[in-house]
Order: structure tokens, then sequence, then C-alpha cells
């Protein structure tokens, strides 16, 4: 598999903060990737180091094995749809998709007018004068027809009802399908983009959390509900990263997948197994490793 | 139709492996693409390959040059008796353990298994008694 995105040693500093702490990850061509964290946990301080709209503080980063910085040819074929983009005072949306055209070489006019049509976007109406939503749908909009050979959209759903984000995910899944490209997609939404992304990125507090398949996820984990006693006496000597109580019945959340001799004890020992979402699983992994190591100012003592 | 909890790639291959069952999907026919699997679960294309590639692993689809992919021949026979060695062990085990709670045995079990049979049976023999209610 080739990659497209080389990240070694990225660290990211803003005065006392350390936004991005030394992580090292690749990205490979031709794959969605779900970049997904907690608000601050440095998603989009890495995207624009990627997309060379920030300086990194010490790293290497590659963009098709060159510095992206300052290099053209690098950034014709990247497009990053920012979720707080800022657009000229008087600039309409047509304005918007005119410079996109004439910037990113693999634009599609039709794709862009048939998306301007399925989001409803009014193109003569001031960018400053629109909702939210469809300040997102113009973003949206231009991170599809651009096509480019790398596309981050972060956060692009916005403000976009329930509706608009199920075009999104149709309009990009079928795009992506007829022309194969990488696309990093930064969201809160994990469940809604579950099915979509083939890797996922979880990065927490300025470290990669998580960089795996989506799919061998999804039997990552189980919960074990029952009486107190026998759950505990079950998940022994398992990892457990989440633990909930109600009188005496206890739900736990274990990682490692359940072969059948487990699925038997369980029956037999009267215990419920509920499956655990991917958004569920990244929420209880994220938490368990906030509970586990000391916070960021202790950096320090960590390595 | 997609459950959390199971591969993706896995759930894929049982839904084309059902139409393979119920006949809707006969040999020697033209198997749904990855795309169209891909749009039709709302999945990324990626994984519905994975699916995909899993039954051609297996002999249960194979496919021609340039045109796509085709159940093979004796792709019926073949799900059919990986279910049947299946179905012990995800049905007939966990009826088992629930019957043990509940204090009945095995020859409880098999009785209250043919009464069940016979009932239906007799039911569908008499279906005017059921329509006149």
């Amino acid at each position: 598999m080739t990659n497209v995105i080389e990240v070694s040693g990225l660290t990211k500093r803003y005065r006392d903060v350390l936004a991005v702490d030394d992580v090292s990850f690749d990205i490979q061509k031709d794959t969605i990737y779900g970049l997904l964290g907690r608000n601050g946990a440095g998603k989009t301080t890495v995207m624009s180091i990627l997309t060379a709209q920030n300086f990194a503080t010490t790293g290497d980063v590659r963009v098709f094995g060159q510095n992206p910085y300052e290099n053209a040819s690098v950034l014709a074929r990247m497009c990053f749809v920012r979720e707080s983009q800022k657009y000229p005072d008087d600039a309409l949306p047509a304005h918007a998709f005119k410079t996109a055209r004439l910037f990113f070489p693999n634009w599609d006019q039709q794709l862009a007018e048939q998306l301007i049509d399925d989001f409803q976007l009014p193109l003569k109406r001031r960018i400053k004068k629109l909702s939210r939503g469809q300040l997102s749908a113009v973003g949206v909009i231009i991170g599809l027809a651009s096509r480019a050979e790398i596309t981050f959209f972060d956060e692009p759903y916005l403000g976009l009802d329930a509706v608009a984000r199920q075009i999104f995910y149709d309009r990009l899944l079928e795009d992506y399908t007829k022309h194969p490209r990488t696309v990093i997609l930064s969201s809160h939404l994990i469940d809604e983009v579950a099915n979509l992304i083939e890797r996922v990125l979880v990065i927490d507090r300025g470290r990669i959390l998580l960089d795996e398949d989506t799919d061998s996820m999804r039997d990552r984990a189980v919960n074990v509900v029952g009486d107190e006693t026998a759950v505990d006496a079950f998940v022994a000597g398992r990892e457990v990263i989440h633990r909930e109580k109600l009188g005496r019945v206890a739900s736990v959340t274990v990682l490692g997948a359940l072969g059948d001799d487990d699925r038997e004890r369980l029956a037999q020992a009267g215990l419920d197994v509920a499956p655990v979402s991917l958004q569920q699983l990244i929420v209880r992994i994220t938490q368990h490793a906030g509970s586990a190591e000391p916070s960021l100012n202790d950096e320090g003592a960590l390595r | 139709m997609i459950e959390e909890g199971r591969a993706l790639f896995l759930q894929i291959a049982e839904s084309v492996e059902d139409s393979i069952i119920d006949g809707s999907l006969a040999e020697e026919a033209q198997a749904p693409s990855t795309n169209e699997l891909a749009a039709f679960f709302r999945i990324n294309p990626a994984t519905a390959a994975k699916g995909v590639n899993m039954l051609v692993d297996k002999g249960v689809l194979y496919k021609r040059r340039g045109i796509g992919m085709f159940v093979a021949p004796g792709a019926g026979d073949l799900v059919l008796a990986e279910r049947r060695t299946a179905f012990a062990d995800r049905f007939v085990e966990p009826l088992l353990i629930e019957a043990k709670k509940l204090g009945l045995g095995p020859d409880d079990l098999s009785r209250l298994i043919l009464d069940r049979a016979n009932a239906a049976r007799g039911a569908a023999n008499e279906p005017t008694e059921g329509v006149a209610r």
C-alpha cells in the first residue's frame, strides 16, 4: 500500500501548550480515514500542518514524498475544508466555486452543480448571510467537487440537518467509488461515519491513541451485564475499560473478542452480552486513557 | 440491517449467502458487485470487497474476468452445509442452557419440539378454521 502522507515525530507547541506531542503516522493512498478525538485533541492542528497552513515546531511531514511548505505542486493536489473557513465580506457562493474551479485541476463542475441542487444552496446570497448549515454546504461542495487527491474535511457537518448529512455521506461514497482518492474526515458523529471510514485514527491530548482498520474494531469490545459477582468472575484477568453499577447489577466493558467458550461461559453464568458501537468504544478508550495516565502537564514523567 | 459488534465484511458475505440459500441468487447467476453492495449497505467499498473476496476464497463465488462475480456451481450445498454445522452452536446450545435452568431435560425438549411441530402442521392442514376468526 502506498503512503501519500508520512508524518514522523511531529510536535506543535503554542507557548506553554503542547497541541501535538511527537506523533508519527502514515496515510495510505485511496483510503477514507476517520480522524477522531475530543475538542482540543489536536485534530485541526495536525490537518493544518499537513496542508501547510501552520508550522510544525519539530518533526517531519511528507506529502506525496515532499515537503508541502510553499510547494505549489503538492498543494494543488490537496483540499482542506475548514470548519471555520473565512470568505471575503461581499463574496457569494458563486465566487467561492469559481475560485475553487481555478485552483483545483480536477474540479468537476457538473458534480458541483448537482451538489448545489442537492443542498438547495442559494448562489446569489452573500456568504456572510448564509445559515451555518448553508455555510457548511459551501465547504462540502468544494471538498467533493475539487476531487483533490487528498481531501480533508474538518467537521464538515456543523449546522447541517440529518437529511443534508445523509446527502453528504451518500455523495462522498458514490464519488469515492467512481474516483478513488484519499479522504480524511474529522467528525464527532462517530456512529454516522463508522461505516464509511476504512481506517480510524484517534487522537487524544496531542497523541495518537489508535490507528486501525475500522472493521476490525467492531468486535474489539463487549459489554457484559448481570449480577456483579458473576460479572467480576468473568472479567477477572481481562482488560476492563469501563464499569457501571446499579444495585447488584454491573455493566462492564471489556476489551478482546469473545470466543465460543467465552459465550458458553457467559450463558452458563446467566450473563448478558451487548455489542459496543464504534462511538462507545472510542469514548471508553479515550476516557480509559485519560484516567490511566497523568495529565499533559506531567508529560516529562511519561517518557 | 447491519448489526453492531460484528465485522461488516462478514455481514456482507452472509447477506449474499442468504440470497443463495433462499434461491433468489441461483448458481451461475451474476452476484452483486462490490460497488452495488457498498451503495446498498452504505458502507466503504473496500469493506464490501473484503466480504466478496472471502466468498471467492471459500468457493461460493468466482470471478469472470472483465464481467464480474458469479455464483459457483455447488455454492448452495456448500453454504447450506456450513450453516447446518453452525446451527447447533448458534441455536441448540443456548436452547439446552436455558432449558437446564428451567429444569427441562433433553427428553422434555425433544417432546416439546415434536408437539410444537405437530401443532404447526395441524394448523396448516385446517386453514379455514384460522380464517374464520
